[in-house]
This record gives structure tokens, C-alpha cells and sequence, in this order.
């Protein structure tokens, strides 16, 4: 198990350098030159050219992305073209806020998920396993950033109990656990958790009928195991899949949704990114897809030990 | 068979319902005397896996339409359902499967595995579980048992995961044990070696056992009776000598000669030429007489008798049956 997890931090290292050279060269390969954003019109070549030469733009690319890693390494990632402010501190007040919302949406999903799946695959080819696959495969169809629209209409605009803006009241971005920043959670956070409730239980659902149609079963049938202890043998195979499915969603959201948090104006990472896009702010748009790769790479390592953990068929492969 | 059979088959009946209804067992009478081993002996889709699993109600209950009657040690097994159910299954009656890979669970040891079921049926303590989990892998004769015990399934041999399974089976000493196809899946050298460990273990404790098998070389090597089965129903039955030596349905020949052991190179082997039957609609006649090379009328009119030859030894068909009265005129 050691040994494994050894191993798996090694194999992050050359993943993690494949992503900072992508997130680096991604938003040179862009069009457009993120100086025009900054400069005045009528910017003479020397002023552009200082300009160049105080963001490192006029030297070669290798030289500026060895600058730009080194700097990283020490969370230094540089400072925001637009607002001044050093791109770390934005990045992570924006992650922190993104995180805040997966959790919540993960909180709400993975429970109601992984038990519809379970219950469709239990009494597979019934009226409830229809249900569920029909409510799942709705969930994974419907535009989340329309349904959260809907929900704003609804809630917020017809009803007026939720509020459909910001992470708390008066649009801080200082969170606080209180009645009325929790308030501002609800919407953007049930809205985002129907994607992955409907994968999540689409998934448990096929692993669970497979499981069950499966010889062992019925071998446990046989030397005499009740319904319960069949079942506590089911979940548990179910469970690596079922944990590798919900890590992948947990890293999505992580990510944040750039279109969720637009709908309702939340501060997250995802927004963050539409706004670093929008105003060319490269240092900012580096910056952002760096933490926000580096972070799935973390979740992948984190579900890859868990499923090795409890699946003894992991380890030795 | 003086004493309780230790299992008494009568008349039993299994459908299947779906898309199309199949026939699986059509009237199947058969018993089983307390330490026996039974050959069952078919082709497959001849009804001998669902006969081992009506005798432990694994089919769903659902599709399944069951008549006739089961006894082991005269518990009628179609009374049991719930706890009494699970009580009996692993406890009286358990069985191994034909690809061990397959029954074991994957994600769990196989200590955990024997050790459950002895803790379910004894009542026992997890150290007194894993205690006879142990006794029972070195009765088995896997090498270093104490390691096996926390070995994963997938971490053993094909040969090494059926002595477990058999461990496992055996582990609440059974009086009967259901063997479906346990060697088919295994290497031939393998093979012998769980054959002659399973006989060895059922002289050892004394447990009656019923082998399933479509190889009548494998039938022949282990059991003291076998019984063939065709279409749902038996065609013959009787010691395995009687069988071997006197074979009367001409089915039960015609395995013989289409057996490979002892056959001689270079010369064709005799086929028995067709299909076993679809089994859509219940049997009115000989399920055998489309292939048989002695039909005549009387096979085609009705079902067959069963023709009583003496020790236990009968056959259900025409031929057999006016040839053994034959017998008693001369006599």
C-alpha cells in the first residue's frame, strides 16, 4: 500500500509539469494580444514595448514560462493585468468560494444519488428502476445553467425566499456561516448537484444490477447469507467504481462551473475565469487554470488511493 | 433404502415463464440414500444445474413455476422460505459452483469468506471462525493455509480457488453437498486431483453428494450411481456399474460411444446425430425419439415407461421396457 502511494506521487510529478506547460501555452496560442487590453489606443511602440518588457513578454517563450514556474513553485503566479492585486490572493479567495460550492453540491448530490442508483439497480427493470433512470437521464439533459435561471425565476423572483445573487448579502465575497449567507448557497448549489446526482445514480445503478446479476451472488444465497449480508457484499464491490465516479464529479465541481456561477453572480473560480477571459488578463488566466488543473490532479490521486485502499484487485496491478 | 432417503425428488416440475415458457424438469423422480454419491450425468440445457438449484431455491421466484416435491432428510424444501431458508442452505445442503472465480466474492478474503458462514450457522466467535476456516483450507490441502487465509481470490490458481470453495462448502459439514460441473472449468490434470479430493472428503464425512457433469468419464470415476438426464427427465439411472456395463437407453449408449476416453485413434467417433429438444411445450413423448435410431410407434404415442432392471437400476423407454419383461417370461 506504501509502496503504491510512492509510486502514484511519483507518477503526479511529469502530470502536474504537462499541465503548467498546456495552461501556459494555451493562453499564448490565443489570439489577441493581452497588451492591447491595458494600453491606451494611442500607446506609442516604446510605451508598449516597456510595457512588455515589465510583464517579461518580449523574451523567449521558454525563458518566460521557466520564469513563470519558478515563481509558482513559490506561489508566487504573478499579478493580476487588470486589478493589480497578485494573482495568488484572487485565485484562492475564488477557489475558496468555489470549494464552499462543490462541497455543498456534492453534500446534496452524492447521498441522493448513490441511493437512487442503488434502488433502480436493486429492482432493476421495475417501475422504480424506470423512474429513477428517467429522472437521472433528465438531470444529466437539462442545461444546468437554465434550470438555475428557472429556479431564480421561481424562488427568488416569484416567490421571494431565496436570493439569486452573490455569496451573502450586499454582494461580499467574505463568507460567513450564517442564516443569510447559507441562503445565497441554496440555489446555485441545488442547481449545481442535478448533473451529478444523474450521473452518479445513472452509474451505481448499472454497477449494482451487474453486481447482483453476478455469480457470487448467488453463491452467497447458497451457503446461507441473509438479505442484508448480500447486500453488505454488493456495496462493497460496489464501492470502488462507485467512490472513482463521484471523485471525477467532485473535481468537475471543483473546477467550478463557469456558467453556474455566472447565473448567480458567485464569486468562484469559475467566474474568476470568464471575467480573466473577458479582459485578457493573462497573468490572472494562468494563474487560474494552473490551480484549477493542479486541483484535479489532486482528486484523481486522492480517488486512485481510496479505490486502492478498499479494492484488493487495485494493488497488485 | 430402508432408512430417510437424504433426498427424495418426486415428480418435480420447473418452468420457466418470460418471453417464451421453457420446460425445464418434467416429472423428475430420484433419490438419494445418506452418504451416496450421485453422478448427474447431461448435455447441457438437460436440466441437471436447475435441478441443484430448485434443491436450494436459488432460482428468482418470479419466472419460476415449481411442482412436484423435494425432500432432504424429510424436510419438504418447498415449505422453507425466510430465515428457515437461509438456515438450511450452507448448513444441510451447500454447494460449489463450476467456475470458482466467479462465486467467490472478489473483494474479500478467503478467511472472510469461509468465516462468515461458519459464524452464520454456528453462532461462533470471529477468532473460532477463522480457526476452522484454517482447519478446513489444510483438509482441502492448500499449501500454506495460514497465508491463504488472507489471500484475495484473485491471488490464487484456478485449481487453488475450488479447494477453497470446496473449504468453504464443507465448512458446516453439510449432509449433502451440490457439485455443478466443479472441473470443468479447470485444467485436466487439476481435474483428477479435485475429483479424487471431493471423493476422499465425501467418504471422510460421510455426506452424500450429487455431481453434476456432462462427462461421463468424470461421471464414471467418481460417483456409485449415476443418473442420466435428458430433456428434463431422467432416461436411466442405476449403480455405475450397471449403467457402464449394461447401458439399456439407447441415449446413455449413445454417450458412451461418443466418449472419448478409450477411443481409437484415426476411427470416427459415434455422434449422437440432432439436437436435445426446445422444450417449449411439455413432453407428450419420448423427448429422445427424434434421434433414436430404434423408435417405433409406441415411442411417439405416449411417454415412456420406466422399465424396472433390477438393483435399482431402470430406464425410462420402450425398448428397455419390453426387453426386461421379455426377461421375466424367459426366466
Amino acid at each position: 500500500m506504501f509502496a503504491y502511494l510512492v509510486r502514484r506521487l511519483i507518477y503526479v510529478l511529469p502530470v502536474a509539469i504537462g499541465v503548467s506547460i498546456i495552461c501556459f501555452l494555451l493562453v499564448h496560442i490565443a489570439p489577441g494580444d493581452p497588451l492591447t487590453a491595458i494600453m491606451p489606443v494611442d500607446a506609442t511602440q516604446e510605451e508598449q514595448a516597456a510595457m512588455r518588457a515589465a510583464y517579461g513578454l518580449d523574451k523567449p517563450l521558454p525563458v518566460q514560462y521557466a520564469i513563470w514556474v519558478g515563481k509558482a513553485v513559490t506561489g508566487d503566479l504573478g499579478k493580476s493585468i487588470a486589478t493589480g492585486r497578485p494573482v495568488a490572493d484572487e485565485v484562492f479567495a475564488a477557489v475558496k468560494n468555489s470549494l464552499l460550492l462543490a462541497f455543498t453540491a456534492s453534500v446534496i448530490a452524492f447521498p441522493i444519488g448513490l441511493f437512487l442508483g442503488f434502488v433502480a439497480g436493486y429492482f432493476r427493470d421495475t417501475l422504480i428502476d424506470r423512474a429513477v433512470t428517467a429522472f437521472a437521464i433528465t438531470g444529466v439533459s437539462v442545461p444546468n445553467y437554465w434550470l438555475g435561471i428557472v429556479l431564480v425565476i421561481i424562488f427568488s423572483v416569484t416567490l421571494g425566499w431565496l436570493p439569486s445573487m452573490g455569496a451573502g448579502p450586499g454582494g461580499s465575497g467574505a463568507w460567513a456561516w450564517d442564516f443569510a449567507h447559507i441562503k445565497h448557497l441554496i440555489l446555485p448549489s441545488v442547481t449545481l448537484a442535478v448533473v451529478p446526482i444523474g450521473i452518479v445514480a445513472r452509474t451505481v445503478r448499472a454497477l449494482v444490477g451487474d453486481i447482483f446479476s453476478m455469480d457470487f451472488v448467488q453463491a452467497l444465497q447458497a451457503k446461507g447469507m441473509r438479505p442484508l449480508d448480500v447486500l453488505r457484499h454488493v456495496i462493497r464491490n460496489a464501492a470502488p467504481t462507485a467512490l472513482s465516479v463521484m471523485g471525477l464529479q467532485l473535481g468537475y465541481l471543483l473546477g467550478g462551473s463557469i456558467l453556474i456561477e455566472t447565473v448567480f453572480n458567485w464569486p468562484g473560480s469559475g467566474f474568476l475565469l470568464s471575467n480573466a477571459i473577458f479582459q485578457r488578463d493573462l497573468p490572472l488566466l494562468q494563474g487560474t487554470i494552473l490551480v484549477l488543473a493542479l486541483f484535479f490532479v489532486t482528486m484523481n490521486l486522492i480517488v486512485d488511493v481510496a479505490q486502492a485502499a478498499i479494492d484488493p484487485r487495485i494493488k497488485r496491478s | 433404502m430402508s432408512a430417510t432417503p437424504l433426498v427424495d425428488f418426486d415428480h418435480l416440475k420447473v418452468r420457466f415463464k418470460g418471453d417464451r415458457t421453457v420446460h425445464a424438469i418434467n416429472g423428475l423422480t430420484l433419490s438419494l440414500g445418506q452418504g451416496e454419491m450421485l453422478g448427474l450425468l447431461g448435455e447441457s440445457g438437460s436440466g441437471k444445474s436447475v435441478t441443484l438449484k430448485t434443491l436450494l431455491r436459488l432460482l428468482p421466484p418470479k419466472r419460476t413455476e415449481i411442482e412436484g416435491s423435494i425432500r432432504v432428510n424429510g424436510t419438504d424444501i418447498m415449505s422453507l422460505s425466510g430465515r428457515k431458508l437461509s438456515a438450511f442452505r450452507g448448513s444441510q445442503v451447500s454447494m460449489i459452483f463450476q467456475e470458482p472465480a466467479l462465486a467467490l466474492d472478489p473483494v474479500y478474503t478467503i478467511g472472510d469468506q469461509i468465516a462468515e458462514t461458519v459464524m452464520r450457522h454456528k453462532g461462533i466467535s470471529k477468532t473460532a471462525a477463522m480457526d476452522v476456516a484454517l482447519d478446513m483450507l489444510t483438509r482441502v490441502r492448500i499449501p500454506s493455509p495460514e497465508r491463504r487465509l488472507k489471500a484475495y481470490p484473485h491471488e490464487m490458481s484456478g485449481g487453488m480457488r475450488q479447494r477453497a470453495m470446496i473449504a468453504l462448502a464443507l465448512s458446516c459439514r453439510p449432509k449433502l453437498l451440490l457439485a455443478d460441473e466443479p472441473t470443468t472449468a479447470l485444467d485436466a490434470t487439476v481435474q483428477i486431483q479435485i475429483l479424487l479430493l471431493l471423493r476422499e472428503l465425501q467418504k471422510e464425512f460421510g455426506m452424500g453428494v450429487i455431481f453434476v457433469t456432462h462427462d461421463i468419464g468424470v461421471a464414471v470415476e467418481v460417483s456409485d450411481r449415476i443418473a442420466v438426464m435428458y430433456a428434463g427427465n431422467l432416461v436411466e439411472t442405476g449403480t455405475t456399474r450397471d449403467v457402464i456395463k449394461n447401458p439399456r437407453h439407447p441415449y446413455t449408449r449413445g454417450l458412451l460411444a461418443a466418449n472419448l476416453h478409450g477411443a481409437v485413434k484415426g476411427a470416427r467417433l459415434d455422434a449422437i446425430p440432432g439436437s436435445p429438444p426446445a422444450l417449449e411445450t411439455p413432453p407428450t413423448a419420448c423427448s429422445f425419439a427424434p434421434r433414436c435410431a430404434h423408435v417405433r410407434p409406441a415411442c411417439l404415442a405416449g411417454l415412456p415407461p420406466v422399465a424396472d432392471l433390477g438393483n435399482g437400476h431402470t430406464a425410462a423407454c420402450v425398448l428397455a421396457a419390453e426387453h426386461a419383461s421379455q426377461e421375466l417370461k424367459s426366466a
